[in-house]
């Protein structure tokens, strides 16, 4: 693939500006405390990159995003929890070095499949492997049987409830209702000073950059354009050779990829992973986050998940009843006037007037006549 | 397990643990039977379907107070009308959502999906609003407390066999308006073919914004009969969504047959493996049995094979 | 035996709730034959097509391709195997341009590691210049497909198939719902491109039919009613019966 093919120099123009904000603006504008609030908000900017391919593009609604999230995160926080939790930070309970969550259920060692977890390498691998695998055998499951549209988007709330359920029924492997909380060093390094959040907020954002580039390659490919044809045509692709489960499968687990790698960056940027970061609820709002930004767009996907985070904290710390209000109301919103989001609406409003702006003034020697509508 | 009981004791567990199996059938049956019209017939996902229910619930719970303060002579028949102003009450705030937002999206299934979930939100937040986001129950008619002893050991609960009756009631109701009327008739006829229907001089428009409302007037006269055995929140419609979809998908979307042979078979599953289980695993396995066989069995329990 | 047929259909059935749409039916297709298969509404045409490219599930029977069993495959392998199908109404990808829509057909990077890594390299191009060409689209190919005319439409999906190459091409309507001078045009273009292959066309223009076809099948309620050269197919009693009696 070319450089221009790759990415034409409007969208390297995006992907710059989006870079700036990230990069420069938010840390020079925001006091540590807001900047670890949005580099929480921009983990949720994995989910909805991986959404704007998986459904902006492959037209396959997942609500269960929440689930790789989730699965994502608390890999990342057993491990913590595990470093934590050493014989001499726990020896008041009456089993020291397991976490404290399993004490406080009677347990007395610690369970097997908690045990690679001690490793960072294999936490890291399984931050990715395990949602891709969980995906996997979903998306293997329902597409080969060539199920779609809102059954898909059915059973995968579906399995965002039931995870719920089985992380908060089994709290003495999982911590229950509250997480696993109190994590506190990764390898050492004490992850809860504010220079470790800022640290965490850069490495965050190169992560999403990695991943928006991955995004965008994919986008470009030959792969990127049969999802579009799938979208509209499934069955032309089918007789034009093509094995359409797939693909579906493929965009996927790699939209669980990314949300697993957004769950882990939330854990370490926060401090803990609990159960309302998984079930139906905050898996429908990721896909808010899409819809918002412009569900065609990876770089709007972005924005949604800013803007919306952002307004979220705002609002219901000043008006919680009205926050609810503004929420459901943005969803009614975006999906009957603004279907492709701020995208959307910068692409077909924004731009052709600033572009108009430009030409105008570069025309003005010509004198053209002031307030030509703009195309 | 068993060694710790004896037969006749083994016995009255299960005929109670059947009979609370029963309960939550008649429950499962009656969330899903709105959504049954709605989805199984126009292929409209209603997230906002919980909500529906819990307006018929708070207006059950009005009901109930108007009643204890100005006519409680009348108290023990309140729920009768209550009933019926649920049904009125949802099925109308169903025809207001149909015309500003349905009707809007029939072609694009997945956005209804959100734009309903949307106004799931917006309804909780009035709810709380207006009647506070404690819990409230209604006081039960006299003649509906208590329990019937059947034998020394099994005893049922008067209000589970109400509801249970009404579950039956509402079904054939729901099957006679389906299967016997002409409204039915029309709903079936668009179903299988929009444009004929149309051409064929039945109001597509109208009979769609009618089926809609009903199915949401179902799910009030559900929301109704649930606080006779529960309470009532602004929230607790969306811990009902997931389990209704189920019930109806499983079911197979089209056939009211299926959809109360799949509420009684998961929910019995479910009483049955409680009483072995902590609740969450028990709802856990059943929940992941229904999904499983799903997978295998994508169209669901009752399904006709048709001609693309 | 099988050697003579490219395309063996033997005592193929399906069954939709107890209604058998196709039923015991069998024909065979040699190489480069042009079948064309005709009949009444609901005889059954566009099933016996679905089922030969696994459109849907036979209940029975056996379609064999090249000595291969067609109902044992999925439809991208059947399409591997060397069968093309064009749908009765126009399908191409209406957001995607000319040129994408050719390009997803080329035989290349049909796994989904090939088609992250397809590169639009000069043998490509060259191929969907070629078939653009023949497809008289080569003036739109940056265009998008959503603003081509019916007509056109038809002619690209017809293009996405040729660049398939495939031995056997089954054409459903390919002339339907086009006008007279669109029509001429596709009949030159079909008589073009049914050269060296064996391919099935359903059709009702009979004039169009005489001018193509090596043999026709007339189906009747999912089954052959006659078989033969155009003229004996016309003057069977059995045809004529079924055409006029209605």
């Amino acid at each position: 693939m070319s450089l221009t093919s790759f990415m034409s120099r409007k969208e390297l123009i995006g992907f710059l500006l989006l870079a700036a904000v990230i990069f420069l603006v938010l840390p020079a504008a925001l006091d540590s405390f807001r900047l670890n609030l949005f580099g929480k908000y921009l983990t949720y900017a994995f989910v909805a990159v991986g959404l704007a391919l998986c459904w902006g593009a492959g037209g396959i609604l997942s609500l269960g995003q929440g689930v790789f999230f989730g699965l994502g995160g608390y890999c990342m926080a057993m491990f913590l929890k595990l470093e934590a939790s050493t014989p001499e930070n726990t020896s008041i309970q009456s089993t020291p070095g397991i976490p404290d969550f399993m004490d406080w259920n009677q347990l007395t060692e610690l369970p097997s499949w908690w045990q690679p977890f001690y490793s960072l390498p294999f936490a890291l691998l399984a931050v990715v492997v395990v949602p891709v695998i969980f995906a996997f055998i979903i998306g293997f499951a329902m597409f080969t049987r060539r199920v779609g549209g809102v059954y898909f988007a059915i059973i995968t709330q579906a399995f965002a409830a039931i995870l719920t359920i089985l992380i908060i029924g089994q709290q003495g492997y999982t911590g229950g209702v509250n997480g696993i909380t109190d994590l506190r060093t990764l390898l050492g390094w004490d992850i809860r000073t504010d220079e470790a959040k800022t640290t965490l907020y850069f490495v965050n954002g190169v992560l999403l950059f990695a991943v928006l580039l991955v995004a965008q390659y994919v986008r470009k490919s030959k792969l990127g354009r049969l999802l579009i044809a799938m979208r509209d045509q499934e069955d032309r692709v089918r007789f034009s050779g093509y094995n359409v489960a797939n693909f579906k499968i493929f965009i996927f687990c790699l939209g669980a990829a990314f949300a697993g790698i957004g769950g882990a960056m939330f854990t370490l940027q926060v401090g803990f992973m609990s159960p309302t970061l998984v079930g139906i609820v905050p898996s429908i709002e990721m896909v808010i986050f899409c819809a918002v930004g412009g569900r065609l767009s990876i770089l709007g996907a972005v924005y949604g998940a800013l803007l919306v985070n952002w307004a979220k904290t705002t609002f219901s710390e000043a008006f919680p009843e009205l926050w609810l209000l503004g929420l459901g109301g943005l969803f009614i919103a975006v999906v009957m006037f603004f279907p492709n989001g701020l995208a959307g609406v910068w692409s077909e409003k924004i731009e052709p007037r600033l572009l108009g702006l430009i030409k105008k003034s570069k025309d003005s020697d010509a004198a053209t006549p002031a307030g030509a509508p703009a195309e | 397990m068993f060694a710790d009981y004896s037969w006749p004791e083994l016995g009255a567990i299960f005929a109670m643990q059947g009979f609370a199996g029963l309960i939550l059938f008649s429950v499962f049956v009656l969330m899903a039977l709105g959504l049954a019209i709605i989805f199984g017939q126009m292929g409209v996902i209603n997230m906002a379907h919980g909500e529906f229910m819990i307006l018929g619930a708070y207006v059950t719970y009005l009901v109930s107070n108007l009643f204890a303060d100005y006519m409680p002579a009348l108290f023990s028949g309140y729920f009768f009308l209550a009933m019926f102003l649920a049904f009125i009450a949802s099925g109308a705030l169903g025809l207001l959502v149909e015309w500003g937002l349905i009707r809007h999206l029939y072609k694009r299934p997945l956005d209804t999906l959100l734009a309903t979930w949307g106004l799931s939100l917006i309804l909780q937040q009035v709810y709380r609003s207006v009647f506070g986001a404690r819990e409230v129950g209604v006081s039960i008619p006299d003649w509906m407390m208590g329990s019937l002893p059947l034998t020394d050991l099994i005893e049922i609960p008067i209000n589970g066999i109400f509801v249970m009756i009404l579950a039956v009631g509402i079904s054939l109701a729901v099957y006679i308006m389906m299967f016997r009327s002409n409204w039915g008739k029309q709903v079936r006829a668009i179903n299988q073919n929009r444009v004929m229907a149309g051409a064929v001089g039945i109001n597509t428009e109208w009979t769609d914004r009618l089926t809609f409302g009903i199915g949401c007037g179902v799910a009030g006269v559900a929301g109704s009969a649930f606080t006779m055995i529960g309470s009532t929140g602004p929230t607790a419609g969306q811990l009902y969504i997931v389990d209704t979809f189920l019930v109806v998908v499983f079911g197979g979307a089209a056939s009211l047959l299926g959809t109360i042979a799949s509420a009684f078979s998961i929910s019995q599953a479910q009483s049955i493996m409680e009483f072995f289980l902590s609740g969450s695993m028990a709802k856990v396995l059943t929940l992941l049995v229904v999904v499983g066989i799903l997978m295998v069995r994508p169209q669901g329990l009752f399904a006709l094979k048709l001609r693309k | 035996m099988s050697d003579r047929y490219i395309l063996s259909v033997e005592d193929l059935t399906v069954s939709f709730d107890g209604f058998k749409a196709v039923n015991d039916l069998s024909f065979y297709v040699e190489p480069n034959e042009c079948r064309v298969i005709i009949g009444p509404n609901g005889a059954g045409k566009t099933t016996v097509l679905d089922l030969i490219c696994g459109r849907t599930k036979a209940t029975g029977g056996s379609v064999k391709f090249k000595g291969k069993e067609l109902l044992a495959m999925r439809e991208d392998q059947i399409v591997h195997a060397g069968v093309g199908r064009k749908f009765q109404t126009p399908s191409v990808y209406e957001d995607l341009t000319v040129f994408e829509n050719l390009e997803l057909s080329y035989p290349k990077g049909h796994g989904v590691f090939g088609a992250l890594m397809f590169q639009r390299d000069d043998p490509v191009k060259t191929r969907i210049q070629e078939i653009a060409e023949t497809i008289f689209l080569d003036d739109q190919l940056d265009e998008k497909a959503a603003f081509l005319s019916h007509g056109q439409k038809q002619w690209l999906e017809i293009g996405m198939l040729l660049i398939q190459d495939p031995e056997l091409l089954m054409l459903d309507e390919p002339v339907a719902g086009m006008s007279v001078a669109e029509r001429k045009k596709t009949a030159e273009l079909l008589n073009r491109i049914i050269q060296d292959r064996s391919v099935i066309v359903i059709e009702h223009d009979m004039g169009f039919v005489a001018d193509i076809a090596t043999r026709v099948t007339v189906l009747h309620q999912g089954q052959t009613l006659s078989e033969g050269s155009m003229e004996r197919v016309q003057n069977d009693p059995k045809v004529i019966e079924v055409y006029l009696g209605h």
